[in-house]
């Protein structure tokens, strides 16, 4: 600890070049780089705190679309009205991170990048197709959320490399998502599986695109075409739904642990995908 | 490797001190600032004990570095009281019986004044997930809540 170096840069070029060190760490909310430093499991010697650097918190919308900033804290997002009307799953699977006090300082890019599979704004984020604008010593370069986790608590971004903003796409109408997690209790609990479904339907309430994304059923969240393809051309009908139900079991490769047997994530995740595709296609019909 | 040097606004007064780059901030209010109010239950955000107010946003202090407090307005339970009064909240703790050991009660008032600082009338099911990141060992909740419920409706009556 004698060692450690903190550092706030104003500007991302700072930023990259003292991640670009060996053992250099970003902070952004420090909800889980902390609880890390504190029990020794890292030893940074230097921590880069994002939040100084313009455009790292808050929410705009820009072309259509919403870009929230890497360090946006999740009461931030879950205030945001507008957010929170088109995307409503998004905004629900954050506001289900950790406490009132997590929330004040916990952060997409954060739960992104610590790379948990179970992380509950993951699987949301990847059905809403969003993009992760990184930037590094090779410049700036958009890459799918799905991208970024490899393994847990590993990422795909290189040294010098971090998340600067996250950006959804354009909504059109009649779109909505949901997002649904199990845990053994109701708050302050980590998902034994999480699923999240984002639907466009058609003026008839025809489902032309779905997305579908789980977490907590392997060792990064995952994005589920086949099941996002079960329901397209469907007013989710129960064989719509069973081949939704079939394609998300078989896209599980899920640990045992105290949370839950590989056995039972697996079926819970196809019950999950099920009743989250019913709360978006409710919301989306709203959005007519 | 320098000792960051901070400047922040504490319980509405400026203070300047020196933190280890790696020091909490609830380290430093309490080490430095001597402001011992806000405790160290488990050191990982799960507890709520070190409950602070950081620019309007209910936090845990030990998940945050002092350094990262530079400019910015913390809110302590030493600066809930006014001018000797204590804050409706507390009273309202005392006359439930809301606390026994007292470790949690800084950090459940502050949790609650930043629920009826966002929200003056809450219903019992939001006070009760707003408050689930603050554990308490031997109170229980229930107490707990009635106070902030109570505290809550007096807070409204004050306003009107």
């Amino acid at each position: 600890m004698a060692q450690l170096d903190y550092l706030a840069p104003l500007k991302v070029e700072d930023a990259v070049k003292a991640l670009a060190a060996t053992g250099s760490y970003a902070l952004a909310g420090g909800t889980d780089l902390l609880v890390q430093l504190r029990s020794g499991r890292i030893r940074p010697d230097t921590i880069v705190d994002l939040k100084r650097i313009a455009g790292t918190i808050g929410i705009r919308e820009e072309a259509g679309g919403f870009v929230i900033g890497a360090a946006t804290p999740g009461a931030m997002i879950g205030e945001h009205e507008a957010l929170s009307r088109a995307w409503p799953g998004l905004v629900e699977a954050v506001s289900l991170i950790g406490s009132t006090q997590v929330q004040g300082r916990a952060s997409l890019a954060g739960n992104l990048c610590n790379a948990s599979p179970a992380a509950d704004s993951v699987p949301a984020m990847i059905a809403a197709r969003a993009v992760c604008v990184v930037v590094g010593p090779a410049g700036r370069r958009e890459v799918p959320v799905e991208a970024i986790g490899t393994a847990p608590g590993r990422t795909s971004l290189a040294p010098g490399e971090f998340v600067l903003e996250i950006r959804l796409p354009p909504r059109p109408a009649r779109s909505s998502d949901a997002y649904l997690r199990l845990i053994p209790r109701t708050e302050m609990d980590i998902a034994v599986v999480g699923a999240g479904v984002n639907l466009t339907l058609d003026a008839a309430g025809v489902v032309i695109e779905a997305q579908v994304a789980l977490g907590a059923v392997a060792p990064t969240a995952l994005l589920v075409p086949d099941a996002g393809a079960a329901l397209v051309g469907s007013k989710l009908d129960e064989a719509s739904l069973a081949a939704l139900d079939t394609a998300a079991r078989a896209a599980c490769h899920p640990i045992s642990d105290k949370r839950g047997t590989a056995e039972y994530r697996t079926k819970i995740a196809g019950v999950l995908a099920r009743r989250a595709a019913f709360i978006a296609y409710e919301r989306a019909g709203a959005r007519a | 490797m320098s000792k960051p040097h901070i400047s922040a606004i504490v319980n509405g007064d400026p203070v300047e001190f020196l933190a280890d780059p790696g020091m909490t901030l609830l380290d430093a209010l309490r080490d430095e600032l001597s402001l011992t109010g806000s405790k160290e239950g488990c050191g990982s955000g799960d507890c709520g004990a070190c409950s602070v107010i950081v620019d309007g946003r209910l936090v845990c202090s030990c998940l945050m570095l002092a350094a990262e407090a530079e400019g910015r307005r913390v809110d302590t339970i030493e600066g809930l009281a006014q001018g000797g009064r204590l804050h409706p909240l507390q009273q309202k703790f005392l006359e439930h019986a809301a606390l026994q050991c007292g470790f949690c009660t800084p950090g459940l008032l502050m949790a609650a004044k930043a629920l009826l600082d966002a929200n003056p009338d809450p219903t019992e099911t939001e006070a009760r997930y707003w408050l689930a990141g603050n554990l308490c060992r031997c109170t229980g909740y229930d107490k707990v809540i009635r106070a902030v419920m109570d505290a809550a409706a007096e807070l409204r009556q004050v306003k009107v």
